[in-house]
């Protein structure tokens, strides 16, 4: 049994991405590698499970009471870093990476590593897709919105059946688990679910593999220590776009 | 090292594949998680500790982990009456339903609810980090056998899980023998804090929590010692068990069986590992001449 440390931070630069999502910036390099994540202590508030958007950074949206501690922190707090943690991605060949809302957090990692040929980016509207300049720089980018106040008006599903999925090697998919499900049947249609890569976001308590908080049914698999990132043939026959288990263990519907 | 014969056993009224069991609050709050841990050689399994109202659990951190121990402050998370079909299609299986709840009475309303549904219940009397729960009722012995008797109510086997956190666990031990337990599990977490220096403050978000993993198998081989020559019901050994040898050492100072949790970090496929040593076919001694031999 090896140390797991929660490596305090100085938080160097937050980044307003869009009204609900900053990106922190901190002081230290983690060997992260694309779909790895960490536990973000907030002192005094809770500890969350959080893909790293770089090696040296965070990006979050406000959902509940830690995100919003962390909203609360200014340049120059600290917080602590349990990680990398978890299985990221994989790719090999010729890759697509599927971004819907913060899901681009971990797949950004993935871009700026060189790995993602082409990138589609998906958000509900124009200011909330993440980090639209920067992914368009090292990847071939296209974006869709619901609202269609930028590129293309309706889902990062339509684009990725126009894409061909049969064409690339990997597609790495990250974003809310009703649309992984969609580019999952996509997939499945076209014969290549084991292609697909798919980051999955659970409730954690321990984020190192013990307290089973995040398993996943019908394997037991744990999000946390087993994935996060898992190809599409393991997840097909499961809870995955159905449920999930909330803070007690009860499971709650989609 | 010494090896065993194996075979299936009996221990507290429970038919085990083997010695090895998986321990409360690891892996344990899904049926699927349970029905891996089974497949990847478990003798047994223990489920997370389900109370009679549904429970969040403490905000985090909630676990530490260091070299050779870790630390835990989960705060009882469970789903209560939902968990019951989580056990669809383990009915047959050795799964047994940790419970837990703060008066004799709540054991007694949770315990009925696993009726027919488990082999055995395991009652948690020792969590140290949950008010009026846990070692909060398992440090009195008058409590621990009536929530054993309330238990007992719901005709399964009882397991009673025993803190180290008290001055004599034969006291404890005792209680729950008077109370009609089946077997004592010995022992539950050593209650434990680490303080941030960094950020001034506990590093768990309890702040107080419960130490497990190889830095207190010494604690828990002197609690089975201590029970083994006090009472007459079977022990389980629990607390740091995470080699074959530990698991010889764990019954010869008097355990029938052990649980095995925190080792589970290493590696899910420690059951088979730890089972692959332990027992041998030629050349294994007889488990029943093992169990408290060094008592001799």
């Amino acid at each position: 049994m090896r140390e797991i440390p929660s490596v305090p931070v100085v938080i160097t630069e937050i980044i307003e991405e869009s009204p609900s999502i900053r990106t922190f910036v901190f002081s230290r390099r983690f060997p992260a590698e694309p779909g790895h994540f960490c536990m973000v202590w907030v002192p005094g508030t809770d500890e969350i499970p959080m893909a790293f958007s770089a090696q040296n950074a965070i990006t979050v949206q406000k959902v509940g009471e830690a995100t919003e501690a962390l909203f609360a922190l200014s340049r120059g707090d600290e917080i602590g870093i349990k990680g990398p943690l978890g299985n990221g991605f994989t790719p090999s060949g010729r890759t697509l990476a599927v971004a819907g809302g913060v899901g681009a957090a971990p797949l950004r990692l993935l871009a700026t590593s060189g790995v993602a040929d082409d990138f589609i980016l998906g958000a509900r509207t124009a200011d909330e897709l993440l980090f639209p300049e920067e992914l368009a720089k090292c990847t071939n980018l296209q974006c869709a919105t619901d609202d269609g106040t930028y590129g293309h008006h309706g889902f990062v599903t339509d684009l990725l059946r126009a894409a061909d999925p049969t064409s690339y090697d990997t597609i790495c998919v990250c974003g809310p688990e009703v649309m992984m499900k969609a580019v999952l049947a996509i997939l499945i249609e076209a014969g290549c679910p084991e292609n697909g890569q798919f980051s999955l976001h659970r409730y954690m308590k321990c984020g190192v593999g013990i307290c089973g908080s995040c398993c996943i049914d019908p394997t037991g698999l744990r999000v946390c220590r087993d994935g996060p990132v898992f190809t599409g043939d393991i997840i097909v026959e499961s809870e995955f776009g159905s449920y999930a288990r909330d803070a007690s263990g009860r499971r709650k519907s989609f | 090292m010494v090896t065993l014969i194996p075979g299936e056993i009996t221990v507290g009224g429970v038919r085990l594949h083997n010695h090895c069991m998986l321990a409360a609050g690891v892996l344990g709050t899904t049926g699927a998680s349970l029905a891996r841990m089974l497949r990847a050689g478990a003798g047994g399994v223990v489920t997370k500790s389900i109370g009679p109202e549904p429970k969040e659990g403490h905000k985090g951190p909630c676990v530490a982990v260091y070299d050779g121990a870790m630390m835990n402050a989960m705060g009882l998370p469970n789903p209560s009456h939902d968990f019951i079909g989580e056990l669809d299609g383990l009915t047959e299986s050795p799964v047994i339903a940790s419970i837990f709840g703060g008066t004799p009475e709540e054991f007694g309303e949770v315990a009925d609810w696993f009726a027919g549904r488990v082999q055995a219940l395991e009652l948690n009397l020792s969590c140290p980090h949950a008010e009026g729960y846990g070692a909060a009722v398992g440090a009195d012995p008058d409590m621990v056998e009536q929530c054993t008797r309330a238990a007992k109510h719901s005709g399964l086997p009882v397991w009673v899980k025993l803190t180290p956190n008290v001055t004599d666990i034969t006291e404890i031990g005792l209680a729950a023998e008077r109370g009609g337990a089946d077997a004592i599990v010995a022992v539950n977490t050593v209650k434990a804090m680490r303080i941030s220096t960094n950020f001034r403050r506990p590093v768990l978000g309890n702040g107080m929590g419960g130490l497990s993993g190889p830095a207190i198998f010494p604690v828990a081989v002197r609690c089975v010692w201590e029970l083994y020559e006090a009472c007459e019901i079977p022990i389980i050994g629990c607390g740091g068990v995470s080699s074959a040898d530990n698991v010889v050492e764990m019954m010869m100072a008097g355990a029938s069986a052990v649980e095995i949790g925190s080792a589970v970090i290493e590696d899910t496929e420690i059951f088979r590992q730890i089972t692959e040593s332990l027992y041998r076919r030629d050349g294994g001694e007889c488990p029943e001449d093992i169990v408290g031999c060094a008592h001799a």
